[in-house]
């Protein structure tokens, strides 16, 4: 070689080989890590604003029931859900939305308006108009939905929340 | 410390013996139409990772199959890329294996001590051509669907055993949920594990023999 800062035909050839080989290496490699991890970054809320109806529907004082479903997309496939509880309107604007699955296993519980309580009929466990235990298996009251009334009409916020001490 | 930790896994692996062995092999006047077998064999390790990363996805059943394709398409963060690069990489495969068939065959490359290379590279040609026709199938929509009942329909025209081939190619005597999961099984398992296998000994024969040279005006 006449001067040493000359590069070698051989060496050009590898760090060409090298330089396009990682290239093609990182244009390859991102939409496949972005492909697999794909589905991890689509955090699905699953939260949402629930209309009951309007307001006049709920008497004071006793307990009403309700449902509604929410569907769920993973993927292609789609799950429906069911879900339920009692709006009980304490005055003309104290209102307490209940979830009625029973804090022990899941099952719906109703209201039995001669006993004034709540029932399961899994386990005959009682909760009370507000969804304290009355007795039977429950570990904790009734979960309740965050409810508040715009333009006349009952809404409720999904999921409900656990009831908490206090 | 890399050239230390080079130094450990020389020792033991050999690269030098493996490079020489391997890659270093003196090519007969180049010639672009040489390069279609690596060109086969890239296309191969290509279809083979776009299509395990397909599998993430894709669910082989009647009920899903369709829907979960749909999905990769719309759905998942560069699946069309992906399915993409398999969908066309299988039509190019089949091409560019073919045209590699036809170059050994006209530069009269299968002669002798080549002959098993060759009766190798037609069975590595009747895979590739058999890992097309199950991959059709897989999307399971209408056209597959048909070509599917279209071409097992012609494996059954074979006198005598026809409607036994028929049958065990579908699965039944219809194109059913049992098509196409048995299909699923031959186009990622079966087909490409007797593709790869074949491939090396292909590899094989070509590294002993070296590359036919050309016929020049003394031959």
């Amino acid at each position: 070689m006449a001067s040493s800062n000359r590069i070698s035909r051989r060496d050009f050839v590898k760090v060409t080989t090298a330089a396009l080989g990682s290239i093609m290496g990182v244009v390859l490699g991102i939409p496949i890590v972005g492909y697999l991890i794909d589905p991890a970054l689509k955090a699905q809320s699953g939260e949402a604003l629930i209309p009951l109806g309007p307001l006049e529907n709920f008497p004071i004082g006793t307990p009403k029931a309700f449902s509604f479903t929410r569907s769920n997309i993973n993927g292609w496939e789609k799950t429906v859900n069911s879900y339920g509880g009692f709006v009980l309107r304490k005055s003309e604007l104290e209102i307490l939305v209940l979830s009625n699955r029973c804090t022990h296993l899941s099952c719906s519980v109703n209201w039995e308006e001669a006993r004034g309580e709540y029932v399961c009929p899994c386990h005959d466990a009682q909760f009370g108009s507000e969804g304290e235990v009355l007795g039977g298996p429950p570990p904790h009251p009734l979960d309740r939905y965050e409810a508040n009334v715009e333009e006349g009409t009952l809404m409720i916020r999904f999921p409900a929340t656990p009831y908490q001490e206090g | 410390m890399w050239q230390k930790m080079y130094a450990w896994l020389d020792e033991r692996v050999g690269f030098d013996g493996l490079y020489k062995n391997l890659l270093d092999r003196p090519e007969p006047h180049g010639n672009w139409w040489n390069t279609l077998g690596s060109a086969s064999l890239f296309l191969f390790v290509m279809q083979g990772l776009t299509g395990i990363f397909l599998t993430v996805y894709y669910a082989p059943t009647p009920d899903h199959a369709y829907d979960s394709i749909q999905y990769i398409m719309n759905g998942v963060a560069f699946g069309w890329l992906i399915r993409g690069i398999h969908h066309w990489g299988a039509t190019l495969m089949v091409l560019v294996v073919f045209i590699h068939m036809l170059r050994v065959f006209f530069s009269a490359s299968y002669k002798y001590p080549r002959e098993l290379t060759w009766m190798v590279g037609v069975f590595l040609f009747l895979l590739t051509l058999g890992m097309g026709f199950t991959g059709y199938l897989l999307p399971f929509n209408q056209r597959s669907y048909w070509a599917t009942v279209v071409g097992t329909n012609i494996a059954g025209v074979v006198p005598g055993v026809g409607g036994f081939i028929l049958k065990a190619l579908r699965g039944g005597t219809d194109v059913s949920a049992l098509t196409l999961s048995r299909f699923f099984s031959a186009h990622i398992w079966m087909l490409p594990a007797a593709l790869a296998g074949l491939i090396g000994v292909h590899l094989y024969l070509i590294m002993r023999h070296g590359e036919s040279d050309y016929p020049d005006a003394d031959d």
